[in-house]
């Protein structure tokens, strides 16, 4: 008996197969795997999208109110906003196309059958530009919604404008990822292109902040914008290059110019890669890495105590994450306007400098709680802990001193810079920096589970709680520094409110055996 | 630090290991009050089918479970009161080798050297015998990434071994190792048991067992079925010159057929 041969993998098939894939992952990643909760997840997002229309609504109502002028200032204002969004999209599309080279899952089965793998890849980058539109569209909605709702539906055209941006930017986004493949080698692409797509992301929101910081001497993109220099110094309304924000605003005309630019960039670009792409695969598949990493390491064993061997251990880990160094990389570079705006004030008295402590403090705290995850839930060798002659507790120790090492490595430069101008200011900052990493720290401890270290990037999946608890605390923390260094009792709130958090996620930790 | 490195001096009659009464119960009983004696410097192997507790019991031992009752004594010591001293005397190697992708193999045995507290000097000299050993001299500069199976499987076993444990308890460690490696691998066992060490190991591959131990449990529901040399238990069974296998099938379905 032979099977029946129905017809070979088509485009809409692999569609079908990649969109069920997709939503499952979705679901499953929003859920924790936990199906009764999807329920709770619907609930959750209407609610997030009902704050998020309010929060716009408030932000942007005074403004829109009184009717919007397309003069000179909207346009620019616009245009910066859309170019925020398509370097965003820019670096998602990035990492996922990295992703789609290296990661192995289905590609196996997928390329040893007799399926054409060019459809399969057509399909994959189609899937790459949606999700970055659509993740960008959840964004920009509350956005969108509140200024069509106040003046006209002609801004509900602002999502054609981001379909076109999403197929543009993936299409941009999958031409320099096949470009590093061509001229760095499938060895280093995989780090390079995390690197680049990090300061991709990271490049534009730094940029215009550090030109607000010099010129205005302030971290507001908007005071920037407004500014009369700026406004008088940007292009005739006519000019082409309003072209995205006059379609954002409702005309027609700019509007189908700019989806057929995008989306005809994206068709020419999986034309062109697409039957390649199996190739690249392949190649980065038969990449031998070990080759890529070698290592040449001491001479001599170093004689090391237990807590010292587990530190470093630690330490050499998080240096030769790539992923992770991009992050911390783009963390970092977050920190750079504030620090110009320590350099741009320095001498000019204290009070612009407020604003670095808070900024350190939650920066710190969301440093330190992914570091910690990575230390303890993401041991790779959890066996090897519990089968080793060392008390649990001396382990989780050591893990807890190479995660606080790390965050002080990092912040005591800027530390040591704003003590110059203000040692008060710098003491508020290492305390708050101290007890908001630690804060943070001991929330993945109490909520550690066991997870591969892979799967950082979801690690908010294994517990939302310990997720909300880390990220809720920095903010107080951040707030409580920022009141101190104002110098009011104010402070004592959010302090307050952080020890709560912490107390009552103590509480709710799952308890352990033994 | 523990009762010193290997060495020939337990008598053959000593006790590596003694288990009493051993239970576990996950959604359905794991381990139902299991006996389990293994002497000093012998090379056991523990026998069964799937889900038998083969690998619930090692996981006691190495003290990274739990039981809900009974006990374990390791060289005299009470691994569950004092499972710290156990653990200094012991190494535990799982089928999925515990070992990190972004260390070179010198620098894991570098490391696992310091969580057993092992002399510097004396953990490099080890960590240079066993890389030599077990064949991984050209890629023990190299980062663990994009080693294969057999590979990772030896630096785990290096890692085992450069602590100079006195009992090393395996759970599948030739499963997926080519023949090349799963030689080294059974050379290195067998001089460890020549130098006094104690092996436990659990193996599906039943011919390695048949070769290399001295004696044979069999495991089934959690309870030991049998054991003894291979000609003890055949002489249970009534089997004469019969492979280990049959031996085994046989025990197995005499189990089934009396539950």
């Amino acid at each position: 008996m032979t099977l029946a041969v129905t017809q070979s993998a088509t485009l809409g098939w692999f569609a079908r197969h990649e969109l069920r894939l997709f939503w499952r992952d979705f679901i499953s990643m929003l859920t924790a795997g936990k199906r009764r909760l999807e329920g709770v997840l619907l609930l959750v997002a209407f609610a997030f999208a009902v704050g998020a229309h309010l929060f716009a609504a408030w932000l942007l109502g005074p403004y829109a109110n009184t009717g919007i002028v397309l003069d000179k200032a909207t346009l620019l204002m616009v245009t910066t906003s859309l170019l925020l969004f398509v370097t965003m999209m820019v670096s998602q599309a990035m990492e996922s196309v990295t992703r789609a080279f290296y990661a192995r899952a289905d590609l196996d089965l997928i390329l040893s059958s007799p399926a054409s793998s060019r459809r399969l890849f057509a399909v994959r980058m189609a899937a790459i530009a949606l999700a970055a539109t659509l993740l960008t569209a959840v964004l920009a909605a509350p956005l969108l919604d509140v200024l069509a709702y106040y003046d006209g539906p002609r801004w509900l055209a602002g999502y054609g404008v981001i379909a076109a941006m999403g197929a543009l930017s993936t299409a941009g986004a999958l031409l320099l990822t096949v470009a590093l493949f061509r001229t760095v080698g499938p060895k280093r692409t995989r780090m390079v292109s995390q690197i680049v797509s990090a300061v991709i992301g990271a490049a534009f929101v730094i940029g215009i902040q550090a030109a607000a910081i010099l010129s205005t001497g302030s971290l507001s993109r908007i005071t920037l914008l407004r500014s009369e220099a700026v406004v008088a110094a940007a292009p005739d309304p006519s000019s082409p290059i309003w072209w995205p924000a006059w379609a954002a605003t409702g005309d027609v005309a700019s509007l189908v110019v700019l989806l057929a630019i995008g989306f005809g960039a994206l068709a020419l670009v999986i034309a062109g890669t697409a039957g390649r792409f199996g190739a690249y695969v392949v190649a980065a598949a038969g990449v031998d890495f070990r080759n890529a990493a070698v290592h040449r390491g001491s001479a001599a064993f170093r004689p090391l105590a237990v807590k010292r061997a587990l530190r470093r251990k630690e330490w050499m880990l998080i240096r030769r994450d790539p992923w992770l160094m991009s992050q911390t990389l783009m963390q970092i570079l977050y920190l750079l306007p504030p620090a110009l705006l320590l350099w741009r004030n320095f001498g000019d008295g204290v009070n612009a400098l407020l604003i670095l402590v808070p900024v350190l403090v939650m920066a710190s705290g969301q440093l330190a709680g992914g570091l910690a995850w990575l230390a303890v839930s993401g041991e790779d060798a959890p066996d090897l802990m519990a089968a080793a002659p060392v008390p649990a507790r001396t382990i989780i120790v050591a893990k807890i001193e190479a995660v606080l090492g790390a965050v002080a490595l990092i912040a005591l430069p800027l530390l040591a810079a704003l003590a110059f101008a203000s040692p008060r200011l710098a003491l508020v900052g290492a305390l708050g920096i101290a007890v908001s990493a630690g804060s943070a720290t001991m929330v993945q401890i109490w909520f550690r589970g066991q997870a591969k270290r892979s799967n950082f990037r979801r690690r908010q999946t294994s517990s939302r709680v310990a997720t909300l608890a880390e990220a809720l605390s920095s903010i107080l923390w951040a707030g409580t520094a920022a009141l101190v260094a104002g110098g009011t009792w104010l402070a004592l709130g959010p302090a307050l409110f952080a020890l709560l958090t912490l107390g009552g996620v103590w509480i709710i930790r799952p308890r352990r055996e033994g | 630090m523990a009762p010193d490195a290997p060495n020939g001096s337990d008598s053959p009659s000593s006790v590596a290991l003694d288990v009493r009464g051993l239970s576990k119960h996950f959604d359905k009983p794991a381990l139902d009050g299991l006996d389990l004696t293994v002497r000093a410097g012998e090379f056991y192997a523990l026998l069964g089918p799937n889900g038998a507790g083969k690998t619930t019991t090692l996981r006691i031992v190495a003290g990274l479970l739990r039981p809900d009752a009974g006990s374990v004594s390791v060289f005299g010591t009470d691994a569950l009161a004092d499972p710290v001293a156990a653990k200094r005397v012991i190494a535990w190697v799982p089928d999925e080798p515990p070992i990190y992708e972004k260390l070179t193999p010198y620098e894991y045995l570098e490391f696992v050297a310091g969580l057993w507290g092992v002399d510097a000097a004396h953990a490099e000299r080890r960590a240079h015998e066993l890389v030599e050993r077990l064949g991984l001299g050209p890629n023990a500069h190299e980062r663990c990434q994009g080693f294969s199976k057999g590979m990772r499987q030896k630096v785990a076993l290096a890692g085992a071994l450069v602590h100079d444990p006195r009992l090393l308890i395996l759970d599948e460690p030739l499963t997926g190792l080519d023949a090349a490696a799963a030689r080294q691998a059974k050379d290195v066992l067998v001089e460890r048991v020549r130098d006094g060490v104690t092996v436990i190991m659990t193996t599906h591959i039943l011919e390695v067992a048949e070769r290399m131990a001295e004696r044979i449990g069999v495991i089934d529901r959690g309870r030991l079925i049998a054991e003894g040399t291979l000609d003890e238990l055949r002489r249970q069974l009534g089997h004469d010159g019969t492979s280990l296998e049959e031996v085994f099938l046989d025990l197995v379905a005499r189990q089934s057929a009396a539950a």
